[in-house]
């Protein structure tokens, strides 16, 4: 009876979004009277931060600062059509229909204040504080403020812009089987080191390596945020999480914290975050999904670790130290 | 069921209402004085997010009968912030990216604060312990401990 240690990798390609009957999201773009932009969306800021990327994405299309945005997620009756934010789909999906409404917006904009200016539309371009000057010629300005008075109050126009993001439906070639599922693909490879106890099965998590190919990091310290704890909710399902700790019966599913195991803050192993960006040709600034892939890599990578250390190999979720001495046992038999 | 009266100072202000015996410190500072800073999540006293401090001591307000405040001193996370400046624990959770889904959020800072009144300068142990009772889905954890220490730094420098 020992402890003994292992170490296991593993390596994921991860879908962005799903193939259904189409998997679309819109998006609707306005000013207000003081020239704020106001993004309207049926997708849902779950906490992964989709305000603010969303907010970035407008800005940096329309060309003011990102706190000239306000992003409204408020009602998916009123809303324009979203599928939804699941299957890492979300900053790619509704990106693109924010970046498509938000430069109709643009061109209405640069519109009236070539009215204003006297000048070509085409000649005017925004200097990304709030303002909008002839090209060569800075001096020559007007403020967004003025322009979005302009638009409501003088001229008629409503800066406003509709974006439609749309993946059509794949279907598989009648021969072969292709298809396209999907969009982009997002990867990672994750090295777990454990130290496996062969008397009472329990897995320490000593060290865990990550490496994320996710796109183009939009907003990289969210990035970060989101991989940190996707990293952690990995090893939670290796080894803890179950509803259904004896699927396919269904008895014995934990129903509250007593019995849903959830690591704490003392659970943690050393963690390690490296991010490689690939901008996806299709994505919103080259941007993937790097929502759901981060939780998965670190499943496979414990369970080789544990292969590595005491020989068995266990192939359903969670891996429970019960689950280890059974495995151990039935080695020891032949 | 007959109600009661009880009397308890929030975040510095007089608070009076008349509540069931049955009435949690959860449910009367949400649903009857309007402090919705103390999070509801399991209501059994396992996940920490109702955390609010009473007297000093961190409490779980799913688990305090409000009859039992008459007297308290109660401090939730909505009183932290003076004249708009945010305490140095909400600023540390800002700028370390210390929450996502935010709903774990008002009970780590009430935790947090119970360790630095008494610890100023807590190890990275001492957090992890203090920091036990609660639980995140989003996080990790780890960008929590290191805006609870950054806030640490801060006040210590402050101090100086």
């Amino acid at each position: 009876m020992a402890i003994r240690r292992g170490r296991g990798v593993a390596a994921i390609n991860y879908p962005t979004g799903m193939n259904l009957g189409g998997d679309p999201t819109q998006a609707l773009v306005h000013s207000t009277p003081t020239g704020n932009f106001m993004v309207t969306l049926s997708s849902v800021d779950l906490g992964q931060g989709m305000k603010q990327i969303m907010a970035q994405i407008c800005a940096e299309t329309i060309g003011v600062p990102t706190d000239r945005v306000v992003i409204d997620t408020a009602d998916t009756d009123t809303g324009p059509h979203c599928m939804g934010t699941f299957a890492s789909r979300g900053t790619h999906r509704a990106g693109n229909a924010v970046i498509q409404a938000a430069k109709e917006a643009r061109q209405v904009m640069l519109e009236v204040a070539a009215e204003e200016l006297e000048v070509n539309a085409s000649d005017l371009e925004t200097d990304g504080e709030g303002n909008i000057q002839v090209k060569g010629a800075p001096q020559k300005s007007i403020s967004i403020f003025d322009v979005a008075l302009s638009a409501h109050f003088k001229r008629g126009r409503s800066i406003s812009g509709r974006g439609m993001f749309l993946i059509p439906r794949s279907y598989p070639e009648k021969e072969t089987g292709a298809m396209k599922p999907s969009t982009c693909y997002a990867h990672a490879c994750t090295v777990a080191e454990v130290e496996v106890d062969d008397e009472t099965g329990e897995v320490t998590v000593l060290t865990v390596k990550n490496v994320f190919e996710i796109g183009r990091a939009l907003n990289p310290k969210m990035v970060e945020q989101q991989l940190v704890g996707g990293s952690w909710m990995g090893i939670s399902h290796a080894l803890y999480e179950t509803t259904e700790p004896y699927y396919p019966s269904r008895d014995h599913g934990g129903t509250d914290f007593n019995q849903y195991l959830m690591p704490g803050p003392g659970d943690l192993a050393e963690t390690e975050i490296i991010v490689l960006e690939r901008p996806s040709a299709d994505g919103p600034f080259g941007a993937k999904g790097p929502g759901e892939m981060c939780a998965n890599p670190q499943i496979p990578a414990v369970a080789n670790a544990v292969f590595d250390a005491v020989g068995v190999r266990i192939d359903t979720l969670p891996i429970t130290p019960e689950r280890i001495l059974r495995a151990l046992k039935a080695q020891a038999a032949g | 069921m007959a109600k009661v009266p009880v009397q308890f100072t929030l975040n510095g202000s007089e608070k009076a209402e008349f509540v069931e015996s049955s009435t949690t410190l959860l449910h009367a500072l949400r649903d009857k004085i309007g402090d919705t800073s103390p999070k509801g999540g399991c209501h059994q006293g396992t996940c920490g997010a109702c955390s609010v401090i009473i007297d000093g001591e961190l409490r779980l307000s799913c688990l305090t009968l409000a009859e039992t405040c008459g007297g308290a001193d109660i401090r939730t996370t909505a009183g932290l912030a003076e004249s708009g400046v945010l305490h140095p624990l909400q600023r540390a959770f800002l700028d370390a990216f210390a929450t996502q889904c935010g709903f774990c959020t008002p009970g780590m800072i009430m935790a947090a604060k119970v360790l630095l009144d008494r610890t100023p300068n807590p190890s990275r142990e001492d957090v992890v312990e203090a920091l036990s009772g609660n639980i995140c889905r989003c996080t990790g954890y780890e960008p929590i401990i290191q805006a609870v220490l950054a806030a640490a730094r801060a006040n210590s420098q402050n101090a100086a």
